[in-house]
């Protein structure tokens, strides 16, 4: 940014005017600065801030369809909390938390090791191809995959019944989270693999040298050397997915369209503030449960974070 | 998505489509309603198609630029432009949402019957009664007119219905020995078994989360699950005895497995459809081209009859679907705004257009008795006169069928209660008081009187 160290070359000439004129270097200096992220301040503020403050603002009215808005304080915030459908929506993103991002952030680290050792051929290719998922949006994506899944002309469904096994129901509501769990991992595993791959690439190779030089192999290289140093970008990966997943929206929504027995209206509860908005006109209980989302989201990423500093300090004060 | 036939149509897939828009329209502020009740003069008539105007149509349905070309040529001081927001609830959503933002609402807009009560609740209808619109009430079947006039204000003009039949598949039948439609739900049931036993295919399939299809078939058995007064009082009646027996006709067929319950429009269901899983399809008037358009290998096999009857030599359907063109309460030109509705619903070219060109299952007498329409023979059921068939059935739907204020909601939970259970094929009338109690408790939360 700037380019202090032009400054300190004159330093030992007198003080007085000097510091003036430093002052006024460093403030064109500022207020460059300061043009320069501008843009972003003003649209960060009426794309976000506002938006944010409003839907504070609305959480805390109730209107009905007869007799308008009245002021209600915290009733949605406490409905909210007492409301079944909402807890249980958390609960089931909570799950899908715990279930699929392992695997996917598992599949994406394996990936990522293997093209970064170098030992697999066409790793190119490779590279491209599982990435590739992700630049397939979301809704196309799901859409894709409620054809595969189909009961009576999905490809998998088909298969199945040729060689004799019966036909899975990747559709019913009790499969119906594993189904989209599958479609979720298939369209992040590259985007996440990027990420740790680009970060293993950046690790000096005096590390590799002095691993090689103490005997290891590639596993062990990959274990005690890799690993550790790219936990950063790994940390950086899981709180995209814990954002990420409290958030499902497109996944839900798209397969409502072919499973709509197995996708409740409070399915996640992104789908369920907005069910609750544009189909029960509850707008303000959606702001409120929009906002308990929010609240959700930061508090899980927090800990999260705040577990990970912890061990990382214990390590250093071990080591 | 432009890809269906028919206005009517989105009605079917939108309703069991559940992400769906409906703006929060709380306060009633729709810019007051015009109901002066002073009948509008003819010299004001006159001066206002004079004036150089400009008017707002938001409406979905294909090609209406054509019946809008007839308008202005008609009446040249008067420009219109045509705007398609999306179709169904998007187009509700992005109404609700101009009408609250008090600017940006069209002059005429497309609405879907039962829809109708949800903009009356909110003041965003003009009354059309002051413009003239009963002179023009007996042109239309009477139940589609008592759909826009419920009481002694008309809020719309209606442009497409869908009267209820059974389409089904004669080859099919023929195998099971059904030489022609079953005429009463007793018989539809024997042949439901005698189709599946010989052939292996569903009679038709129950779209399991399709509200409009369920309460089509409330409608035909005289149900009458819903009432709204207007103003704050709604009656909401979805579990009562007779809607328990079309819901227990179901439920018996479905777990003898004799009915599907796929869910409707997509991809599997269409193939169903032309493939042979179903051996017919109890759909509405728009069914017939849409089928058509959907299943064309099995041009020639397919034949339209009546619903089935409760009671043998009687003829009653239900409707399902269907689209009215409203005049909005914040139209700065409310005479020629009515004068537009009424021309692309009323003018015999414009309505005859309709009906051959766009497929809009007309409610106009003039079409409906029109040979040219009637007399349509439709290759892909085998010559026949499809067109005649429903103009009859036209006639035999039950006049007199109320909505609730909030039928988005309605739906949606339909989907959640009854849906849910029709696909996990268990019983229908224990879902409907589940239903019943999820609408009550809505309704009461929304400060309505129940009924």
């Amino acid at each position: 940014m700037s380019h202090a160290p032009a400054l300190d070359d004159e330093r030992p000439t007198a003080a007085a005017p000097q510091k003036r004129r430093v002052s006024a270097n460093q403030r064109k200096l500022n207020r460059a600065a300061y043009l320069f992220i501008t843009p972003f301040f003003v649209i960060f503020v009426a794309m976000l801030i506002v938006p944010l403050g409003y839907a504070g603002y609305l959480s805390l009215f109730e209107s009905r369809l007869i007799g308008g808005e009245t002021f209600a304080g915290f009733a949605n915030y406490v409905r909210a909390l007492q409301d079944p459908d909402f807890l249980a929506s958390i609960g089931r993103m909570a799950l899908f938390f715990v279930v699929q991002v392992p695997i996917m952030l598992g599949l994406a680290l394996f990936f990522a090791l293997a093209l970064d050792s170098g030992r697999a051929r066409g790793s190119k290719g490779a590279r491209l191809l599982i990435f590739m998922p992700y630049a397939v949006p979301a809704v196309v994506a799901t859409l894709m995959w409620g054809y595969l899944y189909g009961p009576d002309f999905g490809p998998i469904a088909q298969i199945a019944r040729s060689i004799g096994f019966g036909t899975p129901d990747f559709l019913s509501p009790e499969n119906i989270l594993g189904s989209m769990m599958n479609i979720v991992t298939w369209e992040f595993v590259g985007y996440n693999m990027i990420i740790l791959y680009a970060a293993l690439r950046a690790i000096p190779s005096e590390l590799y040298e002095a691993a090689e030089i103490d005997g290891a192999g590639q596993f062990r290289t990959a274990w005690s050397v890799k690993i550790p140093a790219i936990r950063s970008a790994i940390l950086l990966t899981v709180i995209f997915s814990i954002i990420g997943t409290f958030q499902l929206f497109n996944e839900p929504s798209l397969l409502n369209t072919i499973a709509p027995d197995a996708i409740t209206n409070s399915f996640t509860p992104n789908y369920y503030a907005y069910n609750l908005a544009f189909i029960n006109q509850e707008l303000n209980y959606a702001a409120a449960i929009a906002f308990l989302l929010g609240l959700v989201i930061a508090i899980v990423s927090y800990v999260v974070q705040l577990n990970e500093q912890r061990r990382a300090r214990k390590e250093r004060s071990g080591a | 998505m432009r890809n269906a036939p028919r206005t009517a149509l989105k009605l079917g897939s939108v309703a069991a489509a559940a992400a769906l828009l409906l703006t929060a329209c709380s306060s009633s502020d729709g810019g007051g309603s015009g109901a002066s009740g002073d009948a509008i003069t003819d010299e004001q008539r006159e001066e206002a198609l004079n004036t150089p105007t400009e008017l707002t149509f938001w409406t979905w349905v294909p090609d209406i630029q054509n019946e809008v070309d007839l308008f202005e040529e008609a009446y040249p001081a008067i420009s219109v432009t045509v705007e398609n927001v999306g179709q169904g609830l998007e187009h509700y959503q992005k109404l609700r949402s101009a009408l609250e933002a008090g600017q940006g609402a069209p002059d005429v807009a497309q609405i879907e019957y039962q829809y109708i009560p949800s903009f009356v609740l909110t003041e965003s209808l003009l009354d059309l009664e002051p413009y003239g619109a009963s002179d023009i009430s007996g042109d239309y079947v009477e139940w589609a007119w008592n759909q826009v006039s419920p009481a002694d204000q008309t809020w719309a003009v209606p442009q497409d219905v869908g009267p209820m039949g059974n389409l089904y598949r004669e080859d099919i039948l023929a195998e099971a020995g059904i030489d022609e439609a079953p005429a009463t739900w007793d018989e539809y049931a024997d042949a439901a078994q005698a189709v599946k036993d010989e052939t292996g295919s569903y009679i038709s399939n129950l779209g399991a989360t399709q509200a409009g299809q369920m309460i089509g078939f409330f409608w035909q058995a005289g149900v009458k699950p819903f009432s709204y007064d207007g103003a704050e009082t709604v009656g909401i009646n979805v579990n009562s005895a007779e809607a328990k027996e079309v819901a227990d006709y179901w439920t018996d067929l479905i777990q003898a497995d004799l009915i599907s319950t796929d869910v409707d429009f997509n991809d599997e269901w269409y193939q169903g459809l032309a493939n042979g899983k179903y051996a017919g399809w109890l759909t509405a008037a728009w069914g017939p081209i849409f089928l058509q358009g959907t299943a064309e290998s099995t041009s020639g096999l397919w034949r339209a009859a009546p619903l089935p009857q409760w009671s043998a030599g009687e003829a009653v359907s239900g409707n399902w679907g269907g689209s009215s063109d409203a005049v909005l309460a914040t139209s700065e030109n409310p005479i020629a705004a009515y004068e537009l509705a009424k021309f692309i619903n009323h003018d015999e070219e414009s309505a005859f257009r309709l009906a051959t060109e766009q497929f809009l299952f007309p409610p106009q007498l003039s079409v409906l008795e029109d040979p040219e329409f009637a007399g349509q023979q439709l290759e892909f059921y085998g010559g026949q006169e499809v067109n005649a068939l429903f103009a009859e059935i036209s006639e035999t739907v039950d006049t007199d069928f109320e909505w609730l204020p909030f039928m988005d909601f309605v739906y949606s939970t339909y989907e959640e209660t009854v849906g849910t259970v029709i696909a996990a094929k268990g019983d229908i009338s224990a879902a409907l008081d589940e239903w019943q109690t999820e609408l009550t408790e809505y309704a009461e939360a929304q400060g309505f009187t129940v009924e």
